[in-house]
């Protein structure tokens, strides 16, 4: 134990890249959630149409081939990425993916009477999403989203495949250098659970912020 | 950098033999994933508060950390233990390991929405616990899991690729040892988006349908 004490260095350096690579891809991942969800609702059917193409691409190839895709054959094609771009792009286009179809589901179950009463107020859509649609249904994409960031987390971890230095990538230096096994895993292991468990107790935290007050959403709908 | 079909050709056999591996893994995990996800959910809702309190913990700690540092883990600590799995045996473990953790939930859930009733008729009836979980509870509670089940079998399709971290020739590392050897990155990397794609959104399909059929009835 005492052997991997003196690589702390370096797993903290792993600790800040792993969560580095977690919280831009998560707002990556965010915008694009947003984007490509909300464009399920476009009155033009080729934005609708291209939604649902991202949506079915980056669901349903693997996050690991998409990841080794931007590292490897980009380049060949002539755009070039750093490791942590490609770790944060691939990670980020990914969970937005999955994150899309969240923002969708959400902003789908507020209450038919909601979009009604938006419309008979002469609101343009824009405004109807925007101040009656988006604010009701964000509570509700809160706990699934938390969900979401901590598959994000463990996303990461596959991106010292693509010789990203983050937690996983230093588990392994140590273990290369020192020949010890158990230690080095156990300890990242122990870290992403922590890493996890403060990122759930922020979501619950922000999960009952927003839904203060709001215990009337159900019920407002019908 | 040119399509070439030539490579194509020649890589073709190769993953096709790696996507043999990938589909037996999957559901291997997927049969592991399900066995000990129902196991794990009828302890979490032990009346032994210390068993039940301690498998739920252990479970949130596997489901909270990555599954490539425990494929990492089942690979290489356990050799020093004296127990020396075969990389693919060390692969399907992981995955059944992982997943478990959340198919239980979707156990737990599907037995805890059996309406309270039900357990006090069977309850009243004299049934045993097992005849109680056989005839009353599993056959209501089975159904509204199939879709979320469906689901997990196709998120583990994709977790596959990372066995290849732990030397396991699956469709993923077939086609990566080929770019690594020939230096052809382009057609081999974007097969595998394509065999990902043409076995997951089927699946999709499939899963969507199966939500459509076994969706809950609305009662009000």
């Amino acid at each position: 134990m005492n052997e991997v004490l003196t690589y702390s260095p370096i797993l903290i350096e792993g600790t800040i890249t792993s969560i580095t690579l977690t919280i831009a891809s998560a707002i990556l991942a965010l915008l694009v959630s947003f984007i490509v969800g909300l464009a399920r609702f476009s009155r033009l059917r080729s934005v609708r149409w291209s939604a649902v193409v991202y949506l079915e691409f980056f669901r349903g190839t693997s996050a690991i081939v998409q990841m080794f895709f931007m590292y490897y054959v980009l380049p060949l094609l002539g755009v070039n990425f750093s490791p942590i771009m490609a770790g944060i792009l691939a990670c980020g286009l990914n969970v937005g993916a999955y994150g899309s179809e969240i923002v969708r589901g959400a902003v789908q179950s507020v209450g038919r009477p909601q979009h009604e009463a938006a419309i008979s107020l002469n609101y343009t859509s824009y405004q109807r999403f925007l101040y009656v649609l988006i604010p009701q249904a964000i509570p509700m994409m809160v706990p699934t989203f938390g969900n979401l960031l901590i598959e994000l987390l463990k996303l990461t971890a596959v991106a010292s495949l693509i010789t990203i230095s983050d937690l996983t990538f230093m588990a392994q230096i140590i273990r290369a250098q020192t020949a010890l096994t158990l230690e080095p895993f156990l300890v990242i292991l122990i870290i992403y659970f922590c890493i996890s468990s403060v990122l759930i107790a922020i979501t619950n935290y922000i999960g009952r912020k927003v839904s203060k007050g709001r215990d009337t959403i159900q019920a407002g709908g019908d | 950098m040119d399509w070439s079909w030539l490579v194509v050709q020649d890589v073709m056999p190769k993953m096709l033999a790696g996507l043999v591996i990938t589909i037996q893994a999957t559901f291997g995990g997927a049969i592991l994933a399900y066995a000990l996800g129902l196991l794990l959910a009828i302890l979490k809702m032990s009346k032994n508060k210390p068993l039940a309190f301690s498998v739920y913990w252990s479970s949130e700690f596997v489901r909270r950390t990555p599954l490539l540092v425990q494929l990492y883990f089942l690979f290489y600590v356990l050799p020093d233990f004296g127990i020396f799995l075969e990389p693919m045996t060390a692969g399907i473990i992981g995955l059944g390991l992982h997943f478990s953790t959340y198919t239980s939930e979707v156990f737990r859930a599907g037995i805890e929405n059996v309406p309270k009733g039900q357990w006090e008729a069977a309850k009243s009836l004299n049934y045993t616990p097992y005849k109680t979980m056989r005839y009353v509870i599993l056959p209501q509670a089975i159904p509204p899991m199939i879709p979320p089940l469906a689901n997990y079998l196709i998120t583990m399709f994709k977790e596959t690729p990372l066995l290849s971290a732990i030397t396991v020739v699956e469709l993923f590392n077939s086609a990566s040892i080929y770019s690594n050897s020939n230096y052809k990155y382009l057609e081999p990397m974007t097969l595998v988006g394509v065999f990902f794609l043409l076995v997951s959104i089927p699946a999709a399909i499939i899963a969507n349908r199966l939500e459509q059929k076994y969706k809950p009835e609305k009662v009000r």
